[in-house]
C-alpha cells in the first residue's frame, strides 16, 4: 500500500499546480497564448464528463484496434520466434527483414496501408500488430535460444521427443522472455492505433483528437489523451497480471 | 525394501533394454576429439551389470565428455561405447540415464513433476507418473515435499529429486557428472551416505565423475584415475571396502586412507 502513497501525492501535486497555473493564466502568459488554448484540470475533467459518451464511444473504437491489432502481433510474434528457433538458416535470412520492417518509418508506411485496406479497422489493425510483433518475436527468438544446453541433454536422456523438449524445456524457458516484449508491444498498440487513426478514419480517440485540436477545442483533446493513456495503462496491467499469474517461477 | 525396489524397477524399465537385469558398460578403443582437439586417447573401459565405477581427474580432463560418450549424447571419433547390446547412440540413450552437474530442475514444475519427467516423456498421464515417482518420495526421504517448487528446497533436496529424476527413468545404467559437487561439505557427505543407500535398494550399474578422490573410493567398486587431456587411464583402483552406509566409518578407515593417498598422488603425477 505505501509504495502507492508517494507516486499519487507527486500526481495530485502536479494536478494542483497545473490548476493553479491554468486557471490563474500564468502559463498562457508565460506561452503567449490565449488562455483559451490552455486547459486546466478541472476544465478537462469537465469537457470529459461532458462528452462521456462521445470519448466512450470513440475510446470503444480505439480500444478494439488496441487490443486486436496487439493479439494479431501476439500471434505473429510468437509465430516468427517460434518459426526462427529450429532453422539457424532461416532465422540468419529472415531476421535483417525483421529489423528492416521496424527501420521503415510506420509514417512512410500507414498511406500505403490506408490504400490496400480502406478507411476501416483494416489499417489500424496492420499499424498496430506491426509496431506489436517485432519486441514479441525477437524476444521469444531469444528466449528460446536462452535454453540451457544441459537441459536438453537431460530431457534427451529421460526420453523427450522433439516436441516435448518444445513444451516442457523450450517454451517455459521463452515465456518470461515473451512476456516483456509483449510488454514493450503492447505499450505502443495505443500510439500505434492512433496514427493508424490520424492517416484516415472516422471514428476512435486519434479521429476525435484530431478533430478537436483543429477546432482549438484543447480541453477535449487533453480528455481523450487521458482516457487513451488510462487505456494503455489498463492494458499494460492486464499483460502484467497475466505474466504473474502464468510465470509463477520467476 | 529390496523387493520393492526390484518391482519398481522392473515396472518401469524400458521395454527395449531387454538384457535386464542389469547392463554392463564396454569400452573399447575409444578416442574422441572436438576438430583438432583431442579429448580421449584410446580408452578401453568395463562395468560390471550393478558395478559402480568412479571417473576422477583433473579438471577440463575429458572426463563429462566420456559421460556424454555413453549416454549416447556424443559419437565416438573412433573405438565403441557399448551398454549391453546397446551400441549405437539411440541404444545408448534408451539405456542410459545422465544427471547433469548442476540439478537443473525445471522451475516451473513441483519437484514430484521433475521427478516424473521421463514417466510424462513416455505418455504415462500425470496422476499414475505423480504417483510412481510419489513412491520414491516417501523411500528417499523427501515425503511432504512433492509440491514443493524447486527454489524452495534445500541444495541437498534439490540434489535428492534430481536423482530420483534419473532413477525413475528406469534405465539400467545412471551417468553422473558431479552430482554433489555445489554442495557445502555436510551436505555432500550426507548425500554419499544416501545414494549408498538409494543405490543398494535400487541397484543400477553407475558410472560416477567427480573430481572428489574420497567420495569416488567410498561410493565406487572401482576407480579409475584419467589424466590431463587427453584424457587416457592412468591407473584403476579397487575400492578399499564394500559400499557401507556408515559413510565416517568407511573413510576413517587406515586401509581407505592409504588408497586414499595413493589415488591423490597418482592423481598429481598423472596431471604432470
Amino acid at each position: 500500500m505505501r509504495r502507492w502513497v508517494l507516486p499519487a501525492l507527486l500526481i495530485a501535486g502536479l494536478i494542483g499546480v497545473w490548476q493553479l497555473a491554468a486557471s490563474t493564466g500564468a502559463i498562457a502568459e508565460v506561452l503567449n497564448l490565449d488562455p483559451i488554448l490552455i486547459p486546466s484540470p478541472a476544465e478537462i475533467a469537465t469537457a470529459l464528463w461532458d462528452n462521456r459518451a462521445l470519448v466512450a464511444e470513440n475510446a470503444w473504437v480505439t480500444m478494439k484496434e488496441i487490443l486486436f491489432g496487439f493479439l494479431i502481433g501476439l500471434a505473429l510474434g510468437l509465430g516468427l520466434g517460434f518459426l526462427l528457433r529450429p532453422f539457424e538458416a532461416l532465422r540468419l535470412t529472415v531476421y535483417p527483414l525483421i529489423v528492416a520492417s521496424q527501420a521503415i518509418p510506420i509514417i512512410v508506411f500507414a498511406p500505403i496501408l490506408v490504400v490496400w485496406f480502406g478507411y476501416g479497422i483494416g489499417p489500424k489493425l496492420a499499424v498496430v500488430a506491426l509496431v506489436c510483433f517485432f519486441p514479441i518475436a525477437v524476444a521469444t527468438a531469444d528466449g528460446l535460444r536462452a535454453v540451457d544446453l544441459q537441459a536438453v541433454k537431460m530431457m534427451r536422456t529421460l526420453d523427450a521427443s522433439r516436441r516435448q523438449l518444445l513444451w516442457r524445456l523450450e517454451m517455459p524457458t521463452a515465456l518470461p522472455f515473451t512476456f516483456s516484449g509483449a510488454k514493450i508491444g503492447v505499450t505502443f498498440a495505443p500510439i500505434a492505433a492512433v496514427f493508424g487513426e490520424w492517416v484516415g478514419s472516422d471514428s476512435g480517440l486519434g479521429h476525435l483528437i484530431l478533430q478537436d485540436n483543429a477546432q482549438l477545442n484543447t480541453a477535449r483533446v487533453f480528455a481523450a489523451a487521458l482516457v487513451l493513456s488510462a487505456i494503455a495503462i489498463g492494458l499494460y496491467g492486464l499483460v502484467a497480471l497475466a505474466e504473474r499469474r502464468i510465470v509463477t517461477w520467476r | 525394501m529390496p523387493a520393492k525396489a526390484k518391482e519398481f524397477a522392473a515396472e518401469s524399465a524400458l521395454p527395449a533394454s531387454g538384457d535386464a537385469p542389469g547392463v554392463a558398460v564396454s569400452i573399447r578403443g575409444l578416442r574422441h576429439s572436438y576438430g583438432d582437439l583431442p579429448t580421449i586417447q584410446r580408452l578401453n573401459l568395463d562395468v560390471p551389470a550393478h558395478g559402480v565405477l568412479g571417473l576422477v581427474g583433473p579438471s577440463g580432463c575429458g572426463k563429462s565428455t566420456l559421460l556424454e560418450l555413453i549416454a549416447g549424447l556424443q559419437e565416438p571419433t573412433a573405438g565403441e561405447v557399448a551398454l549391453g547390446e546397446g551400441l549405437d547412440p539411440a541404444a545408448r540413450l534408451a539405456r542410459c540415464a545422465f544427471m547433469p552437474q548442476h540439478d537443473l530442475l525445471l522451475p516451473w514444475l513441483s519437484a514430484i513433476d521433475n521427478a516424473a519427467l521421463a514417466l510424462r516423456n513416455r505418455g504415462v498421464r500425470r496422476g499414475a507418473a505423480r504417483r510412481e515417482a510419489g513412491q520414491l518420495f516417501e523411500r528417499f526421504g523427501l515425503a511432504g515435499f512433492e509440491r514443493s517448487s524447486p527454489a524452495e528446497l534445500s541444495g541437498g533436496m534439490r540434489q535428492r529429486v534430481a536423482f530420483l529424476r534419473t532413477l525413475v527413468a528406469g534405465k539400467p545404467v545412471l551417468a553422473l557428472d558431479e552430482p554433489f559437487a555445489s554442495l557445502d561439505a555436510i551436505t555432500r557427505a550426507e548425500m554419499q551416505q544416501w545414494l549408498a543407500a538409494a543405490l543398494d535398494a535400487d541397484p543400477r550399474t553407475v558410472v560416477l565423475v567427480t573430481h572428489d578422490v574420497e567420495e569416488a573410493l567410498y561410493l565406487c567398486d572401482r576407480v579409475a584415475v584419467l589424466s590431463a587431456r587427453p584424457a587416457r587411464i592412468v591407473e584403476e583402483m579397487s575400492a578399499p571396502a564394500p559400499r557401507s552406509v556408515d559413510r565416517d566409518e568407511a573413510v576413517t578407515d587406515p586401509g581407505f586412507v592409504a588408497v586414499r593417498e595413493r589415488a591423490l598422488h597418482t592423481l598429481r603425477e598423472g596431471t604432470k
